[in-house]
């Protein structure tokens, strides 16, 4: 949209509206989904916007579009799960490349960085990046980028992005943020001085426990310029069927994510007076919550006897999901460095969908008690 | 379990094979037998599949009805409902309901039926005959947004023999549940609220007695105007962002009513306090091409319930099958905008209006 006296700013607004929300051949108010890999041409010298489906599809140029307008940036790529977005992004660098990393990352980059990318030479240091002398420490004259999570997993430690980016700008390395866990409608890295962002759209953006996916956003018209070659020489696409569909769920991002902020505010608040509970890792935004449970011994059976959440691997999702990092999400961490970190079997993180408030204290309580019952 | 909970966990749990959290999309139309005489419960997919269950199992529950069915429009759910009665029955209806509706009755079902203002309960009372077999009532009505009284309603028509009908598609389960005051069936346009993205067309009826349900699952197997398997998933999808999306509805068409009321551009709003729908007519019949024209925000199409706000001219878009004399009986005129309030920023939904309806006059002068 153009700047008019209406042109919309807002944020919940701008889910909704961004220009490319309908298809000008027929009005339709919902992006059509374009099951299609190639384009036929208007003629030999005269190419048309698309011609091959993993260089561009238009459902996926829709959802982009979107895409880069909430993160603020020049533009966004669509890939087909968040891994592929970090492995996308990546490949960025070279042999001989340094990264400074989140320490508590998600299992899964620790895994493609030690195991897959250590193979082609790139290096990376684990460090808590929300200490800004610490990572200020582990930069070295090869470092090319700062790899963080705004907020880490699974204990929630934020990082300070504008001192990230002040520190990659004096080192003339990237600032890369996985915002995951905070979705645009929390925080928005490039507009503090990130240069990309990336999001396992699997979570927030597509928030119904049904899509795959995963999203880059970039500040500059270079780094998009880059990163459009990637994805189109990589391939790690996002479907037609998948962009629709996140597309769909981009729509009540705002709706969900400021009920899930409100209902984990008061869950934290009702977890930290509960004596089965040792100890409650919550920043005061976003919607998961981490805890230790008394002993490690109550884990097992306090999840198995909850009833509305599910157990699994996933967040951000409209039903609650509780997770054991030990288990679950940081599995592919080695034992020793888990331990390391504090990720023993108590610990538990819980992601705080729709249900209402009360239905989840009434399971959390009841779950509990059933737990220091089949403990004892 | 609290109907907000209830709503984001509809469909879950449906697989045990593989405990996926999403209900599977059963792109299958028959379903192999284990043995001669014997089912899995489901043989063909007109008749049961079961993402179409889900949705149903969900919307049963969410209405309080004993069952749920799920179609491919709400003017096929009404079909199917209307389909209980024939030549020799008698039907009242809301008069200024939707056109789809008036021109089934009217053009091709050809029940005998009398229009009437059910939001005066002594006025459906006084067109009863002694063959009416039902009272379908909207509420709030389309477009003049007119409430009734659904237990007032519920209590002549349970006297007189005959069924209550609501359609619910304004409301929803969320701000409304008839079965709970009285009616007997619940029919919704599920294209609106319930799937909430303008990208599902989709109709459903919940029956309060198990009787009806199944005098209705006849009908809709052997007629056949199912919903198929995706668009059941998306319907499933919507109603878990159904609470949220409601609230925000309602809280921003509040603070447009509010708005409209003030402007001087605007002679009257017809807003009953609730919901997301409102309408209002504009001083001079002039400005509605100028308002349609000119609004950037809000989508100029025929449909409403959507997280996107929809601006719709109700003669000649959805009431256009009702007869102008009619039309204009009801206060349906040609100064009349109806209004479906999207989940955007309030603040951007009225400074597109501000811009629509901007004085013509004042402009050139500027």
């Amino acid at each position: 949209m153009t700047s008019s006296p209406t042109s919309p700013t807002r944020f919940a607004t701008r889910l909704l509206h961004t220009g490319h929300e309908q298809d000008p051949t027929t009005g339709a108010a919902a992006v059509p989904i374009y099951q299609v890999s190639m384009f036929d041409q208007p003629g030999l010298e005269t190419p048309g916007e698309f011609d091959y489906a993993r260089s561009g599809n238009p459902t996926r140029k829709a959802l982009e579009g979107v895409l880069a307008a909430l993160d603020e940036g020049a533009a966004a790529f669509a890939f087909g799960s968040g891994m592929a977005a970090v492995s996308s992004v990546l490949l960025l660098f070279s042999a001989g490349d340094h990264l400074v990393v989140t320490d508590d990352c998600y299992g899964g980059t620790y895994r493609v960085l030690t195991r897959v990318f250590s193979r082609f030479g790139l290096q990376a240091t684990f460090v808590d990046t929300s200490d800004p002398e610490a990572v200020r420490a582990a930069l070295r004259p090869n470092t090319k980028a700062l790899l963080v999570e705004s907020v880490s997993n699974p204990f929630l430690r934020r990082t300070d992005i504008a001192a990230m980016a002040r520190l990659a700008q004096g080192h003339g390395a990237l600032l890369i943020v996985d915002n995951t866990f905070l979705s645009p409608c929390l925080s928005r890295p490039l507009s503090e001085g990130a240069d990309i962002v990336i999001h396992s759209a699997t979570k927030y953006l597509g928030g119904h426990s049904d899509v795959v996916a995963g999203t880059v956003a970039v500040r500059t018209p270079a780094l998009a310029q880059e990163l459009g070659f990637l994805q189109n020489a990589v391939g790690a696409v996002l479907g037609p069927q998948d962009c629709f569909l996140l597309q769909r769920g981009i729509k009540t991002l705002h709706v969900r994510l400021e009920r899930q902020v409100r209902t984990a505010k008061g869950l934290a608040a009702w977890l930290a007076s509960r004596p089965e509970v040792r100890q409650v890792f919550y920043p005061d935004t976003g919607a998961v919550v981490s805890f230790r449970l008394a002993n490690d011994a109550l884990a097992a059976p306090f999840v198995e006897s909850l009833q509305l959440p599910l157990l699994g691997v996933s967040l951000g999702a409209v039903e609650s999901i509780v997770t054991v990092p030990a288990r679950h999400s940081h599995a592919s961490v080695p034992a020793p460095e888990r331990e390391r970190r504090g990720i023993t079997d108590g610990l538990i993180r819980f992601s705080v969908g729709l249900e209402d408030l009360e239905d989840l204290k009434e399971d959390l309580a009841r779950a509990l008690a059933q737990a220091v019952r089949a403990a004892a | 379990m609290k109907l907000a909970t209830a709503l984001v966990h509809a469909g879950v749990r449906r697989d045990p094979t593989t405990g996926a959290v999403a209900v599977p999309i059963y792109q299958s139309a028959t379903y192999q037998h284990p043995a001669l005489g014997q089912s899995t419960g489901y043989d063909y997919s007109r008749t049961r599949n079961p993402t179409r269950s889900a949705l149903e199992d969900a919307l049963a529950r969410l209405e309080g009805g004993s069952r749920g069915l799920a179609f491919s429009s709400g003017m096929a759910a009404l079909h199917c409902a209307l389909q209980l009665f024939g030549p020799e029955d008698h039907v009242l209806l809301t008069e200024d309901l939707y056109g789809g509706t008036y021109r089934l009755v009217d053009r091709i079902l050809h029940v005998p039926c009398t229009f009437v203002d059910t939001s005066n309960p002594s006025a459906v009372r006084d067109a009863l005959r002694p063959n009416t077999r039902a009272i379908v009532v909207e509420t709030p009505t389309n477009p003049m947004m007119r409430t009734a009284d659904i237990a007032a309603l519920a209590a002549i028509a349970r006297t007189a023999g005959a069924l209550l009908i609501v359609d619910n598609t304004f409301l929803t389960p969320w701000l409304q549940r008839p079965l709970e005051l009285g009616a007997d069936l619940v029919v919704h346009s599920a294209t609106k609220y319930l799937a909430g993205h303008n990208d599902v067309v989709a109709g459903a009826l919940v029956a309060r007695d198990a009787a009806l349900g199944e005098r209705l699952a006849y009908l809709q197997n052997g007629v056949g105007a199912i919903l198929g398997p995706q668009d059941a998933y998306l319907v499933i999808r919507g109603l878990k962002t159904l609470a949220l999306r409601m609230e925000r509805h309602q809280s921003n068409a509040r603070e447009v009513a509010a708005w409209l009321r003030a402007h001087p551009g605007v002679e009257r709003v017809f807003y009953p306090g609730v919901g997301g729908m409102l309408s209002f007519t504009v001083t001079h019949a002039a400005r509605v091409p100028q308002v349609l024209a000119s609004v950037q925000l809000c989508l100029f199409a025929e449909s409403l319930g959507g997280v996107e706000t929809l601006i719709t001219y109700p003669t000649t878009q959805t009431h256009a099958d009702i007869p102008a004399e009619r039309r204009e009986a009801l206060g349906i005129s040609d100064r009349l905008l109806r209004l479906s309030v999207g989940i955007e920023d309030s603040h951007d939904i009225i400074a597109d209006l501000a811009h629509a309806l901007r004085d013509p006059l004042a402009a050139h002068g500027a």
